[in-house]
């Protein structure tokens, strides 16, 4: 759906934008936060007043070493910063500093899964740098907020090895899912934690060399990356077919308009005259704290997806499910283990615990079902204590309080009625209530028994063991 | 030190250089700084003279590294005092012309 014309090959790659998770900013102290009120987390390194002195958030090169190891990058052991000039308004130093040519990360891939084909696209490096502030437009002027100024912000750049839109998208996801698996970045798309820019390029099918590539910048949605770039492709095609070219340029995605327009071309492109910054001594990474950062890293998504296929002899399906979010599949592992019982964990977890916080929009963090409650509501189960519709009204009672499942089974009379005599007496009345049915059955439709099963369980409040309404009932209408 | 065969070769295109700085100098000062820009950078092309083959480049006279701050966060300015130096300031936001793409 995202080849319209088949004799024409798109290259794309990202430039993606990453804010790294750290409490403070990546130069100075000012708290690193979304939504405060404007200019509240300044000072005079992130404003930019002369004689500031920007001084490097450890965290922040553990975390973008942290990615880089993620996504099978070479470290960058002798790395510094350098400064990029340019002038805007949200730039109060008029240079950003960020890495030119001695990056923290070097190379690396990412697999991507598109329609079931799994492909590799190669990463060219990841640096850090700083984020730059806010700006706001009014009538005849604008406004700056410098509250993001300054946030450390890793740059991950891809060589152009997408082919469609779609793979795009999945690069995205996949790169969100993986830097949140790390705790790198909460890759919160509404508080602008993602932002990338595009470069795409179309070539006749069969042609070498890449086309000329136009560049689309600062997208902040991945449902706008793959709409900028279904259009923006198709544009380029249509160019090529009527013997025109592609021009180098900076292209804007008008999202309301659903169109990219030109901002600038080649000729009056940036000169950001990097230079090594000043004011910042290099960093020098050893092999060993290199080592220490490797042996400390989460198990891939991918990796785990395969591993609870093998190990908990789960469909693919539902790994892919379970594996989406690191918290689910966390909560899925203890609840697994602490049961035993794979399949049940994951049935629990798919359908009850993932219903119930996508009905009320919650965040599974805030889950009052403990792994050791959910457990223990299986084993009820399991052992035939409570009946599956009783394990329900419990599940739905722990996640409205919490608490401890069989003591909610005591204190409300929940367990299973395996009672033969009372039984006995809901299967003479469900008997009685229904004779045509009773015929039926006994005319030889066996099915009809089920209805009467149904009966008994609906009499005892879902109490009656099933199995033993099934015998009482066959007993009566056969003896 | 000003080398004329330097100073002929080593050619600086001020006007250039004076757009991605925003400066807008008159054809005298373009002139002078010609010929001052194009003198320094003969003094320091001094340097090309010099063999660094198998020398690492380095950005820094001073043999340290790895001068990190912990990640922990702390009050900064208060407003008033972020936005005393502005031009103009509204809601706390630092008020700039219209910033057009
Ligand atoms: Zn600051």
């Amino acid at each position: 759906m995202t080849s319209p014309a088949p004799e024409f090959l798109a290259s794309i790659g990202l430039e993606t934008h990453v804010q790294l998770r750290t409490a403070s900013k990546l130069f100075c102290g000012c708290a690193r936060a979304f939504g405060a009120p404007p200019n509240t987390l300044v000072c005079p390194v992130c404003l930019g007043l002369p004689g500031a002195m920007p001084t490097v958030n450890r965290e922040a090169v553990r975390l973008t070493v942290r990615a880089g190891l993620l996504l099978d990058c070479e470290i960058g052991l002798r790395s510094k910063f350098d400064r990029k000039s340019y002038f805007y308004p949200d730039m109060p130093k008029n240079y950003q500093i960020s890495q030119y040519d001695r990056p923290l990360c070097i190379g690396g891939k990412l697999e991507i899964e598109v329609g079931g084909a799994r492909k590799t696209i190669r990463l060219t490096r990841i640096h850090l740098e700083e984020d730059v502030g806010k700006s706001l437009h009014f009538e005849s002027s604008s406004g700056v907020d410098f509250n993001r100024a300054g946030a450390p912000l890793m740059e991950i750049v891809s060589e152009p090895d997408l082919a469609t839109p779609d793979e795009a998208m999945a690069y995205l996801l996949a790169l969100k899912q993986i830097l949140v698996y790390g705790g790198i970045s909460d890759a919160n798309l509404e508080e602008g934690n993602v932002r990338c820019d595009i470069n795409v390029s179309v070539r006749p099918a069969g042609a070498t060399r890449l086309g000329t590539k136009a560049e689309i910048k600062n997208m902040n949605t991945f449902k706008g990356v793959h709409r900028a770039l279904t259009y923006e492709i198709e544009r380029q095609i249509r160019v090529l077919r009527a013997g025109g070219a592609i021009r180098q340029e900076t292209r804007r995605w008008d999202d309301a308009a659903g169109r990219t327009e030109a901002m600038r071309s080649k000729e009056d492109a940036h000169d950001y005259r990097y230079f090594p910054e000043p004011d910042l001594l290099p960093i020098e990474l050893t092999a060993e704290e290199v080592a220490a950062w490797r042996a400390d890293l989460p198990e891939r998504p991918a990796a785990r997806r395969a591993r609870f296929v093998a190990a908990y002899g789960l469909p693919e399906y539902d790994a892919g499910v379970l594996t989406a979010e690191k918290a689910i599949a966390d909560y899925f592992e203890a609840v697994a283990r602490a049961c035993g019982n794979f399949k049940a964990a994951s049935n629990w977890v798919m359908t009850e615990v993932l219903r119930a916080l996508g009905e009320r929009q919650m965040d599974i963090a805030q889950l009052r079902v403990t792994p050791a409650a959910l457990a223990a509501l299986i084993g009820l189960v399991e052992r035939k204590v409570i009946t599956m519709p009783t394990a329900k009204e419990v599940f739905a009672h722990l996640f409205e309080r919490g608490g401890d499942p069989e003591a909610i089974v005591k204190e409300k009379g929940l367990a299973q009625v395996s009672d033969t005599g009372a039984i006995d007496a809901l299967a003479e009345a469900a008997i009685a209530a229904h004779p045509s049915v009773a015929a039926d059955y006994r005319a030889g439709k066996k099915p009809a028994l089920q209805f009467l099963v149904g009966q008994v369980m609906k009499a005892s409040r879902g109490k009656a063991n099933p199995q033993l309404a099934a015998e009482a009932l066959k007993r009566k209408l056969e003896g | 030190m000003n080398d004329n065969e330097t100073s002929r070769t080593g050619a600086v295109d001020v006007a250039y250089v004076a757009r991605l700085a925003r400066l807008s100098l008159t054809p005298e000062e373009t002139a002078q700084f010609q010929r001052q820009l194009e003198d320094i950078l003969a003094y320091v092309g001094q340097l090309a003279a010099l063999d660094v083959e198998g020398v690492e480049p380095t950005a820094h006279a001073v043999p340290a590294r790895n001068v990190f701050r912990e990640d922990v966060a702390r009050p900064g300015l208060p407003p008033e005092e972020a936005l005393a130096n502005a031009p103009s300031a509204r809601q706390g936001l630092f008020i700039v012309p219209k910033i057009v793409e």
